[in-house]
């Protein structure tokens, strides 16, 4: 249609002409649109990973802590007053029906000394389910075994980040002997690097001994049969609730909590402490929207503010318009035409931009940008929608001159 | 049509503009008839209402009083979009600053009224080019106004107000930015129009040029003070 390329070609020569007072306006629409693809590819990548570290923790896993968790702290109700046992895990382990498996640990940080070499490092003192419940393979050598266990061996399996800071890079380390407290303790594995949790540990700078081993040699006396967390794995994917449910019902009756009374331990699965970081990402995402959303409406009304300026300057254009037969409605849409051009490139301007910006942040962050094609479409529909919105009441006064009084003009 | 029927028919027809406290009378009665393939030429004093007339007669504004029929046709209020609808198919304007559009080229000016034009115009681009040709601008089609003389613009403004093919040329002191040769030029395009049978009208204070039409119609103070045929 000849009619509309000519009113589009029009509209882009007559904002040519006036190039820098042109890119001016369009800053604000350049910025909120920038902003909003920033905020929603930062977000959901930022999310997505986020995710997927929560899922990386284990397979199908449940964790239960001592204390109640407030509402907002994924992690706030770990460490308070113990009051799960090792008794707790086993019977979870017997009369749970949904759970597979069951593990726990409690936690010390200590020296690891290996030869003339040092390090500060969480000593877990654990079963030898916790690296199949936590779904985290070997590098070398193998994991504890239940014989082990119950024998209160003097071993250990490292975490990389420990194997990184004690020995050589690559050196096979298996039977070699690192001391805890003074105490030898042969390496029988090294575990695969996991990364840190969403929380930002680092889950490699840590070592694995018995329970036994340190109850008995490492917390000397400190917390017998009480344990920091247990760590439950249900049977499936879709038994995980009921797990939950179970666990629950079971340890409340060991505890002797009264119907109504508040529990002192907490059992969460994965997916609540995905929505948990969900929902604080999500009130990011919210609050830049806003930011955003101002400045498209500070951009907005610069728009409104520049095409009064060229309705008044081009009085007589229109006059002259009218004079050869454009009806209102003609005068009305090219200058709609006109505010939508400007809003439209300033959205594509801003998309780029944000692209940009979004996988600049992401590669600093260090996870991925997710740019889909729904938020870039939607950010141009929006710069359209701006530009009709603001760009309206300016036409509709470029189009309800009168032709005598427009070409009278100047 | 019938030959007798007018193309512009005025009875009492007045136009005063409200002020600040007076009201202005730019036209106070004018009766007059012309007719398809006339050559008429409005003359007067400054502020007599030659332009008010034309205003009119080219539905860019309306009367306050009387009536104005066009080709047989009442239009003395119809709605706005309606007389932008005509002006656009039956009359054709020229203006003593020319009023080109600064920003198009001369064949964009003349391809504007067919912008407009409905049902739209499949050739337009061979009618512009045509329109162009048929004053003589044809080589300068993809030339700014700016880049034009004033001559050469003048030529650009009558392609454009022939595009649409009209009824009716309405021309507003068409020389009065002129030099008097190429004003003549100028006359003589129009009158080669006249000759192929479009109706003109033109305001002039030039008496040479009130001379070369057929009729002379005089104002003083919005009435008709004389109205000669030659
Ligand atoms: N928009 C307006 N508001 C008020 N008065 C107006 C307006 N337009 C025209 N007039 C008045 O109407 C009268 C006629 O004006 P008009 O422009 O028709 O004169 P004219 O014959 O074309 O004069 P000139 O030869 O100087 O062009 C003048 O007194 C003028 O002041
Ligand atoms: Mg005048």
């Amino acid at each position: 249609m000849h009619i509309w390329w000519t009113i589009v070609r029009l509209a882009v020569r007559a904002l040519m002409a006036y190039k820098v007072r042109s890119l001016l306006t369009m800053l604000g629409i350049i910025i909120g649109i920038g902003s909003v693809i920033v905020m929603i590819s930062v977000g959901r990548g930022a999310n997505a990973s986020i995710q997927d570290q929560i899922h990386s923790l284990g397979a199908n896993m449940l964790m239960i802590f001592s204390g109640t968790v407030k509402s907002g702290g994924v992690q706030s109700g770990y460490g308070t007053k113990p009051t799960l046992t090792i008794g707790d895990a086993e019977a979870i382990a017997r009369d749970c029906p949904a759970v597979l498996r069951v593990s726990h640990a409690t936690i010390q940080p200590e020296q690891i000394v290996a030869g003339k070499k040092n390090w500060g490092a969480r000593v877990y003192g654990t079963t030898d389910t916790y690296a199949v419940v936590r779904d985290w393979p070997l590098r070398s050598g193998e994991f504890l075994n239940e014989q082990q266990v119950r024998s209160a061996a003097n071993v250990v399996v490292l975490g990389s980040a420990v194997h990184e800071n004690l020995f050589e890079p690559g050196e096979e380390v298996v039977g070699q002997t690192i001391r805890i407290k003074n105490a030898p303790f042969r390496i029988i594995g090294v575990l695969q690097p996991k990364g840190r949790t969403p929380s930002g540990q680092d889950q490699d700078d840590a070592v694995f001994i018995p329970h036994t081993t340190m109850e008995r040699k490492i917390a000397g006396g400190r917390l017998p049969g009480l344990v920091h967390f247990i760590l439950v794995s249900a049977q499936t994917g879709e038994l995980v609730a009921q797990a939950k449910r179970e666990a629950e019902e079971l340890l409340r009756q060991r505890h002797r909590i009264a119907p109504g009374a508040e529990d002192d331990f907490t059992v969460r699965t994965l997916d609540e402490f995905a929505d948990m970081a969900g929902k604080t990402t999500d009130i990011m995402t919210y609050l830049l929207t806003a930011v955003a959303a101002i400045s498209l409406l500070v951009g907005g009304i610069g728009i409104m503010n520049i095409m009064l300026v060229s309705v008044t300057e081009r009085t007589r254009e229109i006059g002259i318009r009218m004079a050869l037969g454009a009806r209102e409605g003609d005068v009305l849409i090219q200058f709609l035409v006109e505010a939508m051009v400007i809003s439209i490139a300033g959205g594509i301007i801003g998309t780029l931009l944000g692209i940009t910006a979004a996988k600049v942040i992401a590669q600093l962050a260090g996870w991925m940008a997710i740019i889909s094609l729904d938020s870039i479409l939607m950010a141009t529909i929006f710069s359209a929608m701006v530009g009709i919105f603001f760009g309206f009441y300016p036409a509709r006064k470029a189009a309800g001159l009168d032709p005598i009084q427009a070409l009278r003009h100047e | 049509m019938a030959k007798d029927l007018p193309v512009i028919r005025f009875r009492g027809a007045c136009k005063s503009y409200p002020m600040a406290g007076e009201t202005v009378q730019a036209l106070r009665g004018v009766d007059v008839d012309i007719h398809a393939g006339e050559f008429v030429a409005i003359m007067g004093p400054s502020g007599s209402g030659k332009s008010t007339l034309m205003h009119i007669a080219g539905l860019l504004d309306s009367l306050s009083g009387g009536r104005y029929e066009l080709e047989g046709e009442d239009v003395s209020a119809i709605s706005r979009r309606n007389r932008a609808d005509i002006r656009n198919r039956k009359i054709g304007f020229i203006f003593q600053s020319f009023n080109l559009l600064s920003r198009c080229s001369a064949v964009e000016n003349v391809e504007l009224p067919m912008l407009y034009h409905r049902p739209a115009i499949a050739d337009w681009r061979e009618r512009a080019m045509q329109a162009l040709r048929s004053v003589g601008m044809e080589s300068r089609a993809a030339h700014l106004p700016t880049q034009l003389s004033g001559g050469q613009q003048q030529r650009v403004a009558i392609a454009r107000a022939l595009v649409n093919r009209p009824a009716l040329i309405l021309a507003d002191e068409p020389t009065g930015n002129l030099d008097s040769r190429t004003g003549r030029e100028i006359m003589e395009l129009l009158e080669s129009l006249n000759t192929e049978g479009i109706t003109l009208i033109l305001v002039t204070h030039d008496p040479e040029v009130g001379q070369a039409a057929h009729r002379r119609i005089r104002l003083r103070d919005g009435m008709i003070e004389a109205d000669e045929v030659n």
